[in-house]
């Protein structure tokens, strides 16, 4: 079993208080970070650390840090990026529910490290009785001083809010955040500048998700350097995953990076394997924006090698053979689920998500999801229609201002490449497409490419 | 269903709420509490947002309609349109498809005898589709109000839907104790 770094105390009764949360170790990082070390110094642990964004994109955070510009006489912001919105990703409101201390002690410790003096944590709106339960913690930890005015006597002052968002996808994007955050529309802006320069109102502003945040804590306790012992090359760490789909135990579990893909899908002390004794078809590793891969590619690379869970292994073969860690949403479909409606509810995803800022993606979504709905729901596909599909998708990727319209176009992409025979399928057995019950098929679509496994 | 108020006015207790929900920013940024705003305003005024409302939202905040109408038109969770007493907003995104999500749709379509984006004509439900809730760990979901109803089956369905018309509460994201330290 790893080492459990985030949820170590996750079973302990009344870990959700500041008095329990206390009494297991917790606010150690904030005293050690505020009494012995410098900003640099945590700033440094950090990069030592190797930790990466475990929003998505992966960038690594010390690096991030120290991007961030600190004009005489500018406020500095710190905002948590909790607007956890990425399909297959829930990670981050398990964390919050169950040990919401855990991200406001990571927010105290990163601030002090950036020298902010306010910080906001914005939760997408759905989540309100999460807002309630960080509402409740921000308020223990100013009563017992960890907030507020001079924090254990040594002059920093930090005050922390909660935002709620409003329904909006694209208000992970973290300009788009920052636009809501200000109270606008959700549209992502032109960069550069980049938020570290110009950020919240229009000052220097690091903008990082839940898990990052909370990962600041271990990293300050055990020091980098220990940190970046756990995992494999610049994997390093515990990640949280978000395990869905066709398997025996949905949830959320924290795995040493390095573990194989194999051992997190079938151990018992992970996924548990494929629910009700079906095979496995394919599974989407890091939420709905990575390419979906076909089960013996998911379990070892193009060239046989057993495939791992981090971010180099994953992404091995690029998009051809390969995937990516993302989020840590990882989605399981079994024999029966239909490639092509998944990704027809995919691209209504980013269709009813696209901000309409860019004509590529607000139009290409719609695009998608209309040659999709006559495939798959209607049976009034084309053979033609594959190709536009991989068309329309190409057309949108690199051509929009944030990374929305990539991870439309992305799904396309590899769905048709790997899965491309049950497009023709759906052509060319439009009176089969009505009898399909939901896109579960009653027999899996026969491959002629390689064996479920 | 709620008839549109002509003169919307917060009570003396969200009021306080909104005054305080301002000071989280600086000075001259507090156009910032405009979506918290317009989720109590939605709470207090029948669940849904109406022009009327939009435009008292303004006021408040001292800051022109259109800045309102342009963010209440572009999220989700803001109803530009009465709802049912009950909104339930079922999650359809792939991994709760994977999980069985469409089987619950068919079910609330049939007990309730509506489709999706309709009111039962009692005023009773709205059926809604949304995009993930981040649920999916714990799908077929939907959600109503704050509240996640997670793990679904057809007889979990009915128990809720019973529950929900027997409490007889307009479902809320929030309450004015939403945004409260205490």
């Amino acid at each position: 079993m790893g080492k459990k770094l985030l949820l170590e105390h996750l079973n302990v009764p009344g870990i959700q208080t500041l008095q329990v949360y206390r009494e297991k170790g917790g606010y150690k990082s904030v005293e050690k970070a505020l009494n012995q070390m410098t900003p640099e110094a945590i700033v440094e642990e950090v990069k030592k650390s190797g930790l990466r964004g475990r929003g998505g994109a992966g960038f690594p955070t010390g690096m991030k840090w120290s991007f961030l510009a600190k004009p005489e006489g500018k406020a500095r912001y710190l905002v948590c990026n909790a607007d956890e919105s990425e399909p297959g990703t829930f990670k981050d409101r398990f964390l919050m529910e169950k040990i919401p201390h855990a991200l406001i002690e990571g927010m105290i410790t990163s601030s002090v490290a950036l020298g902010a003096n306010t910080a906001y944590i914005y939760v997408r709106g759905e989540y309100f009785y999460i807002i309630k339960i960080l509402e409740k913690a921000i308020a223990e930890a100013y009563a017992a001083g960890w907030l507020g005015q001079n924090i254990l006597g040594t002059g920093y002052n930090l005050d922390m809010y909660v935002q709620a968002g409003a329904g909006a996808y694209i208000c992970g994007e973290e300009t788009a955040l920052l636009e809501s955050l200000e109270g606008k529309r959700g549209n992502p802006r032109m960069k550069p500048p980049f938020p570290a320069i110009a950020g919240l109102y229009a000052c220097p502003t690091v903008v990082n998700n839940v898990e990052t945040i909370a990962a600041v804590v271990p990293i300050i306790n055990m020091g980098g350097d220990e940190y970046a012992k756990i995992g494999v090359g610049k994997s390093t760490g515990t990640k949280l995953i978000s395990a869905g789909g066709n398997i025996n135990k949905p949830g959320v579990y924290e795995i040493d990076l390095g573990i194989t893909v194999e051992e997190f899908l079938y151990s018992d002390e992970y996924c548990g394997g494929i629910a009700n004794g079906k095979k496995l078809k394919a599974c989407i590793p890091g939420g709905s924006s990575v390419p979906i891969v076909p089960g013996h590619l998911l379990l070892n690379t193009l060239a046989g090698e057993k495939r791992l869970m981090t971010y180099e292994s994953l992404s091995d073969g690029g998009f051809v053979s390969g995937s990516m860690l993302g989020s840590g949403g990882f989605f399981v479909y079994d024999e029966d689920a239909s490639i092509p409606y998944s990704l027809y509810t995919l691209a209504r995803f980013y269709h009813h998500e696209s901000c309409g800022q860019c004509s590529p993606c607000r139009e290409g979504t719609g695009w998608l999801e209309r040659i999709l709905k006559r495939m798959v729901i209607d049976g009034q596909g084309k053979l033609s229609d594959i190709d536009l599909l991989a068309e329309v998708a190409k057309k949108i990727e690199g051509n929009t201002i944030c990374p929305l319209g990539d991870a439309a176009a992305w799904p396309v992409a590899a769905a048709i490449r790997h899965f491309r025979h049950e497009f023709e399928w759906y052509v060319n057995n439009p009176h089969e497409v009505a009898k399909i019950k939901n896109g579960k098929l009653n027999a899996p679509i026969p491959h002629p490419l390689y064996e479920m496994v | 269903m709620s008839s549109i108020n002509p003169t919307p006015a917060f009570s003396a207790d969200t009021l306080e709420v909104v005054h305080s929900l301002i000071k989280r920013y600086p000075e001259g940024k507090h156009k910032s509490a405009l979506l918290p705003i317009l989720h109590l305003a939605q709470a207090e005024f029948g669940g849904w947002l109406s022009a009327p409302t939009m435009d008292y939202v303004a006021t408040i905040l001292n800051i022109q309609a259109i800045e309102v109408y342009e963010v209440a038109s572009f999220y989700s969770m803001y109803n530009l349109k009465p709802v049912g007493k009950c909104l339930i907003e079922l999650c359809h995104t792939a991994p709760c498809w994977l999980r069985g999500a469409e089987d619950i749709a068919g079910h609330l379509e049939k007990k309730l005898n509506i489709q999706f984006g309709e009111t039962t004509p009692d005023g009773m439900f709205t059926l809604k589709r949304v995009e993930c809730l981040g649920s999916c760990g714990t799908a077929p979901m939907f959600q109503c109000g704050a509240v996640f109803y997670e793990d679904l089956t057809n007889e979990k369905v009915d128990t809720i839907l019973t529950d929900l018309r027997t409490a007889n509460v307009q479902s809320s994201y929030v309450d004015s104790d939403t945004f409260r330290r205490n």
